[in-house]
């Protein structure tokens, strides 16, 4: 019982508590010790990724009681582990980017204290084992992403905060509704029990009912395209250390993780959830892109985006689905899902990248209004490169990231035979190019009309765009199976082993 | 029966006054309508006819427990509402502030 998964939440809870008790002495307190916290993570998180064991932790050691858990459940397997490195990853050189970029706030201890509170949320929602704990868990991080988003306190952002809140507590209640009729049916709230007791039911119109509002609630904190309303307000509002962190990670971490988890290794998935998954990840890869075609507002577009790539990876789970639902060749759907696994990763890699440089701009400019910026690439060099490599990463050129993830989504779709969906999906890469092409000739190329003497951003703030940049080229070496193998298929063999998970929480 | 029904018009009362009202305090107001609604269902779903308290004494011969689990649920979910409904209301607050009004037609800067 001396496992370390605990302090992945507790570390972060506490030291969001301490930092407003603390930070009234000192100024410097929450800009080092936030960092540093996330730098250990990134540590230990990286450290668990690269070995096997796969553990569960019973909180407060409440042992089961005749073969019924009774206890709070942490379970760590290969899925967690990845979405916990992203999360810290990020998360890290978030931290490093506002040591400048939120000095122009007033009360920086607070901004401190809340995005370590989102941290400890999003860690508690990957390691919990337990339906209504993931419920707190999650509940814990939005409230903080609900504050973060309004911390500019002017008008878009107030407005932008509220509609967040307002689909945000719908959200909740169609989950915590969802829970209840699960708890009827089941009277348990550990996965792995609610696994194994609706194994011997047959699948009836109330359990059906379920999974409907169980992917209408968190398709509604995942941004899906029919439940997106809140989305391009509430990033492109936020300070762009916030919209880097919501769009790269917390969308991922409470909205898509959560989907995945619940449909492979609780519900045994029929084919017609398949194809619902599918239809929504698909109709929000093709909407979100056309959106994003029209925008002018630097993080409007890149919010927009961010609805698309989501999409991708929704669709990239969803051939999976289907392909284990009909009951098809396992490797395909392991092809699919590594895709779609790969594809997380890199976007919360290459968006992040982009939100941060567009805040770069924003830093210098004070406008994201790309009709009034051109020709930046002169006077910020550092920007105008990382963020080329984003564009090129996100938009699917050779040799970054995101062309390998995408390829291996649509090799996978035309293996399988879903031709319509491959060719949907290289149109989509195409519109992708078209509208990240305009983002870099209106922003970094042109004529410059208004900002002939501004400099380029602070060493802290081009340190976390270069690391992300070298990331970006970097992780283009999960495109080489072995070293995919290492890394993912960790992940994917927790997601297709439907009893590995249940396995790990013993009772 | 019947109280499963009267909680679901609970709901739907507050859906539709989310969905009909202008004013951001009675938008609140409506989403904790159908929040508690939810948090009746909650304790129903624990309810047993003729249970008591689940309090272990030995004075009562067979006694019938109701489920304690929903309860404790509902009590850490009435603290999160607790949490989000004074966010809403801190939010609808600083809005007032900035535009002078609790009118959702005069707020309209994001396009959506």
């Amino acid at each position: 019982m001396n496992s370390l998964i605990p302090l992945f939440i507790i570390i972060p809870l506490a030291i969001a508590f301490i930092i407003p008790v603390i930070g009234k002495l000192t100024n410097y307190f929450a800009k080092t010790i936030t960092p540093i916290m996330l730098l250990i993570l990134c540590f230990f998180s990286v450290t668990l990724l690269f070995n096997n064991n796969q553990e569960s932790y019973i909180v407060g050691g409440w042992q089961p009681v005749d073969n019924i858990p009774i206890g709070i459940y942490l379970v760590l397997d290969g899925f967690s582990k990845l979405i916990l490195c992203i999360i810290s990853v990020i998360g890290f050189l978030v931290s490093i980017y506002s040591i400048s970029y939120i000095s122009k706030y007033t009360s920086e201890n607070n901004f401190y204290a809340l995005f370590c509170l989102m941290i400890a949320g999003m860690n508690g929602v990957v390691l919990s084992g337990d339906i209504f704990n993931l419920f707190v868990f999650l509940e814990i991080s939005v409230i903080a992403s609900y504050a973060l988003v309004a911390f500019g306190v002017g008008k878009n952002e107030l407005e932008a905060s509220f509609k967040y809140q307002v689909l945000g507590n719908i959200a909740s209640f169609l989950i915590l509704f969802s829970i209840a009729l699960l708890y009827w049916q089941t009277k348990t709230l550990n996965i792995a029990d609610i696994s194994n007791i609706l194994k011997t039911h047959d699948s009836s119109a109330f359990l059906t009912f379920t999974q409907i509002l169980l992917i209408t609630g968190f398709g509604l904190k995942a941004a899906i395209i029919p439940f997106h309303a809140w989305l391009p307000d509430a990033h492109s509002s936020a300070p762009s250390p916030v919209s880097a962190m919501l769009s790269g990670v917390l969308i991922k971490a409470i909205g898509v993780y959560v989907i995945v988890r619940l449909f492979f290794n609780m519900f045994a998935f029929t084919y017609e959830i398949a194809v619902v998954i599918t239809v929504l990840g698909t109709l929000s890869m093709i909407i979100g892109s056309l959106l994003a075609i029209n925008q002018w507002d630097i993080k409007r577009l890149l919010a927009y985006s961010s609805i698309s790539q989501i999409g991708y990876i929704i669709l990239g789970f969803g051939i999976g689905m289907m392909i284990l639902a009909k009951g098809g060749k396992e490797s395909l759907a392991v092809l699919a899902i590594s895709g779609s696994l790969f594809h997380m990763v890199n976007h919360s890699v290459f968006k992040g990248l982009l939100f941060l440089g567009a805040g770069a701009i924003e830093y210098r400019t004070n406008t994201r209004d790309m009709n009034q910026l051109g020709g930046l690439s002169e006077n910020m060099p550092i920007t105008s490169t990382t963020s080329l490599g984003a564009s090129m990463s996100i938009s699917g050129i050779p040799p970054f990231n995101g062309f390998f993830s995408k390829l291996i989504i649509i090799i996978a779709a035309v293996q399988a035979k879903f031709y319509l969906l491959a060719f949907l999906a290289v149109i989509v890469s195409i519109i992708t190019l078209a509208y990240f092409l305009k983002f870099q000739k209106a922003v970094f190329y042109g004529k410059n009309k208004n900002f002939k003497d501004i400099k380029e951003v602070p060493f802290a703030m081009s340190l976390s765009m270069i690391v992300l940049v070298i990331l970006c080229l970097g992780l283009s070496v999960l495109a080489i199976p072995s070293i995919r193998e290492v890394v993912l298929d960790q992940a994917v063999n927790s997601l297709i082993n439907v009893d590995e998970y249940v396995n790990l929480v013993k009772y | 029966m019947i109280v499963y029904i009267l909680c679901f018009i609970l709901f739907l009362v507050g859906l539709y006054g989310l969905i009909t009202r202008r004013n951001l305090i009675k938008i609140v107001i409506s989403l904790s309508i159908m929040e508690f609604s939810i948090f009746i269902l909650l304790v129903l779903i624990g309810y047993i006819d003729g249970g008591i308290a689940p309090i272990v004494s030995e004075k009562i011969v067979n006694p019938t427990y109701v489920d304690p689990l929903p309860q404790a649920m509902v009590l850490t979910a009435i603290v999160i509402g607790l949490a989000t409904t004074a966010m809403l209301m801190a939010i609808a607050i600083r809005l007032y502030r900035k535009y002078g009004t609790f009118d959702i037609r005069e707020i309209k800067n994001l396009k959506g």
